[in-house]
């Protein structure tokens, strides 16, 4: 008895970003199936992850999350280095989480300033990701768009109160926008038809359909980012052909669960394990989904999708 | 898929004797195509008749239970790929595996560690349901021993895990009550193993490599009589285990494949010797459509990603998750602790009662039903106006046990605290922060005085 197996046909393709400059430049997307499907399709360019680092010492980070960057914390560009060359990074992530006028509140110029040390630090492709307040983050990546032109960063999260003004930056000094939308796939399109109608090229967009961890929310992210590769590929809804990306590592690690010790959790096992399959299995499950770039934390949960990667796209 | 009402008319008797309880056999089609009617209402239908339309009518991946009581397993009855769509029905059983040729004190503690692998979350029970007893030493008096140890200490679903027939055999006389699930029926076994299920009316797991053994084996057993099957396709690594679960689910659905119309049960410690990456195929398996899940180790680490990942996925998509209405105590608040308030969108209570919990500053949280509904748009729909918050505030007593009256609004609802205070003369209404993530910072700061 042999089983044909019923294949989905695919009319769509998402296209193909290049990430970064030089050497180290990256591409994604490509696909021409649903994540992983490769009996009825293709995904020859990897989804990639993005290791990161942030602008100030982190203060609430439980001790697995700690370690592996104890020495380098509250220095971004030897931060960055250590990603690269101690764990292999091949992206970067900056995290510009000192720029929160709720928070430190740094200046536009401080964060430049040390976008630019992590910049000339490593070569490979880095993700500048603000604070997430619409005006802070205008004046801040405006700032970091100029001072590093034509470096193609990936700036964002680009939303729709400031899609102007950096989308504007990021034509003018060639960097590429991170298209960010709160779960939904109708203000997804609407987004990115408006960056491409300001002139954002195509191959200069990334989606960002809001992440949220495992137990906190990663359901209404999963389906969002399903619903958008369904309507992608399988209706040609174009302005939803670009990579994904999930910033992740800093939803998991801020829960409950994540930060827990021992001690304060006797029936949750190892901390440092419990942590890293938490921040693992809400990878594993938004690669499932769709995404194209994972921006995590912990080394072990990085090297664990990667091995997961490597079977599941091996020839 | 189910037959439309013309359909079953074509096949009824036509005579509109009305025995059925209506007038008309179209009449009587239409209800039963509807789940209306039962067939069992026509006694002019023949028994081919019936079976045809039982066959058409019955769900493409059959539905059914492992184990009896509290701690029955139900498996299969899904009818979508993707989850928004429509829910996905029946949440994998995740199950330990223990062998009869490992150490009583090695079973005992792993048993010990499983028992307390329990988890309450949004007033949910969450824990793995099955065990896997495995006859590795190939000796009936042995395993069968081991299974009567096993299911004497702890109520569980148990999957019977022997290639031998006659292994099989002496352990189902021991837990046949207890609705095992038996497997496996192999190409070889498939008729001794089929005749035993039959006997104890247990369902049966089906072994084979690759999908084309495995419809070989169910088309037989189907031809046996047997119904309640589970599948497993041997995948030699993870890609394929990825490629067999959704062509299974795939043909089931969308192409009636009857031979693959069953859950499936999955090893992934059969494609990895690393716990940890073992944990990883499992959350895969669990999206991507596995039945039930067997896992060589169970820890708090990895079993409770797990379970978070088979809650967000099975997770009604269409029903946000609601917590109970009332006065959540974190960190022991006293009567000069803050007092926040919010809505009971299951995602909001987490987040917020997380983030007070990591601020450790003790506080009283107000959880105010706005039925599922997160805060902006719970005000927006009038579930979180100022008079019913206020009334809420008033009648959970949150009052007799603080000695301040300073209340903490969601600093998106900031535009109602004038609103809130002329509803509650006695307090003081303070406008939190827009962000959780921000609580920690203002509690450290919040003073009664
Ligand atoms: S009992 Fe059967 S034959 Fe009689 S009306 Fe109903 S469906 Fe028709």
């Amino acid at each position: 008895m042999a089983l044909e197996i019923p294949k989905v046909s695919y009319s769509g393709k998402i296209k193909e970003i290049v990430l970064g400059k030089g050497d180290k430049a990256l591409t994604v997307g490509g696909e021409t199936s649903y994540p992983f499907y490769l009996f009825e399709g293709q995904m020859s360019l990897k989804p990639r992850i993005a290791m990161e680092v942030y602008d100030s010492t982190p203060e609430d980070w439980p001790p697995a999350a700690l370690e592996p960057f104890a020495d380098v914390v509250s220095d971004p560009a030897a931060w960055a280095k250590k990603c690269v060359d101690t764990y292999g990074a091949e992206m970067i992530a900056l995290q510009l989480v000192s720029t929160d006028p709720n928070g430190e509140n740094r200046s536009a110029e401080e964060a430049a300033a040390v976008t630019k040390k992590v910049v000339e630090a490593v070569d490979v492709p880095i993700i500048i990701w603000g604070c997430n307040n619409a005006e802070k983050d205008t004046e801040v990546l405006r700032k970091i768009a100029e001072d590093c032109a034509g470096r193609n960063l990936m700036i964002g999260p680009v939303t729709e109160a400031n899609y102007k003004q950096i989308g504007a930056v990021a034509i003018g000094y060639e960097h590429t926008v991170i298209a960010s939308t709160p779960i939904d796939i109708n203000l997804a399109k609407q987004l990115n038809i408006l960056l491409g109608n300001l002139g954002v090229p195509d191959g200069r967009i990334l989606i960002d359909p809001t992440t949220g961890s495992l137990g906190y929310g990663l359901e209404y992210c999963y389906s969002v980012m399903e619903r958008i590769r369904m309507a992608a590929l399988t209706q040609e809804d174009e302005r939803l052909q670009f990579p994904m990306v999930c910033n992740l590592g800093k939803e998991v690690w801020k829960t409950k669960e994540a930060k827990q010790s021992r001690e304060e959790a006797p029936k949750l096992g190892d901390p440092v394990k419990r942590g890293v399959l938490m921040e693992a299995a809400t990878a594993q499950l938004l690669l499932l989904a769709g995404a194209d770039i994972l921006i995590m934390r912990h080394p072990e949960a990085i090297g664990l999708i990667k091995d997961m990667l490597n079977d599941l796209l091996a020839a | 898929m189910a037959l439309s009402g013309i359909e079953i008319f074509k096949k009824l008797p036509k005579t509109n004797c009305g025995e059925c309880g209506v007038p008309t056999c179209l009449a009587f089609a239409m209800k039963l195509a509807t789940g209306q009617a039962e067939l069992v209402a026509c006694p002019y239908v023949s028994d081919d008749v019936r079976a045809a339309i039982d066959e058409a009518s019955a769900p493409p991946i059959r539905p059914l239970t492992i184990g009896t009581g509290d701690r029955a397993v139900k498996l299969g009855g899904e009818t979508v790929m993707f989850r928004h769509e429509k829910r996905f029905e029946n949440p994998p059983g995740l199950a330990l595996v223990l062998s009869d040729t490992m150490d009583d004190s090695v079973v005992n503690e792993k048993l010990s560690k499983f028992k307390d692998l329990e988890f309450e979350r949004v007033g949910l029970i969450l824990r793995p349901q099955m065990l896997a007893l495995k006859g590795e030493s190939g000796d009936a008096g042995k395993f069968a021993a081991f299974v009567k140890r096993v299911v004497d200490q702890i109520d569980a679903g148990i999957i019977l895990m022997s290639d031998k027939p006659e292994v099989m055999a002496e352990a189902l006389k021991i837990c046949k009550d207890k609705k095992p699930l038996i497997y496996a029926a192999t190409r070889d076994t498939a008729e001794a193993m089929g005749n035993l299920a039959k006997e104890v009316a247990c369902p049966l797991a089906v072994k084979g490599s690759g999908l084309d053994e495995v419809m070989a084996i169910t088309d037989k057993l189907l031809g046996m009589g047997l119904k309640d099957l589970v599948i497993d396709s041997q995948p030699v690594n993870v890609k394929k285990a990825l490629e067999d679960q959704v062509v299974i689910r795939r043909s089931a659905l969308v192409k009636k494949v009857k031979q693959l119309g069953f859950p499936t049960i999955t090893f992934p410690g059969q494609l990895t010797d690393n716990k940890m990456k073992e944990t990883l195929i499992a959350s895969l398996l669990i999206a991507k459509y596995a039945g039930i899940i067997v896992i060589s180790e169970m820890e708090g680490h990895n079993v409770f990603p797990l379970l978070l990942d088979s809650l967000n996925i099975y997770t009604d998509p269409q029903r946000p998750m609601a917590v109970e209405e009332k006065v959540y105590e974190i960190g022991g608040p006293r009567e000069d602790s803050p007092i926040l308030i919010t809505s009971n969108f299951s995602l909001t209570y987490f987040i917020v009662s997380g983030e007070v919990e990591s601020s450790r500053v003790p506080a009283w949280l107000l959880i105010k039903d706005t039925e599922g509904l997160s805060v902006l748009t719970a005000w927006a729909a009038g579930k979180f106006a100022a008079d019913t918050v206020a009334m809420f505030v008033k009648k959970c007593g949150i009052a007799d046990r603080v000695k301040h009256r300073k209340l903490v609004i969601p600093g998106y609802l900031a535009g109602m605290s004038g609103e809130l205070e002329e509803e509650l003369p006695d307090w003081q209404i303070l406008v939190g922060p827009r962000e959780a993530a921000h609580l920690p910072a203002y509690l450290k700061q919040w003073s009664a005085a």
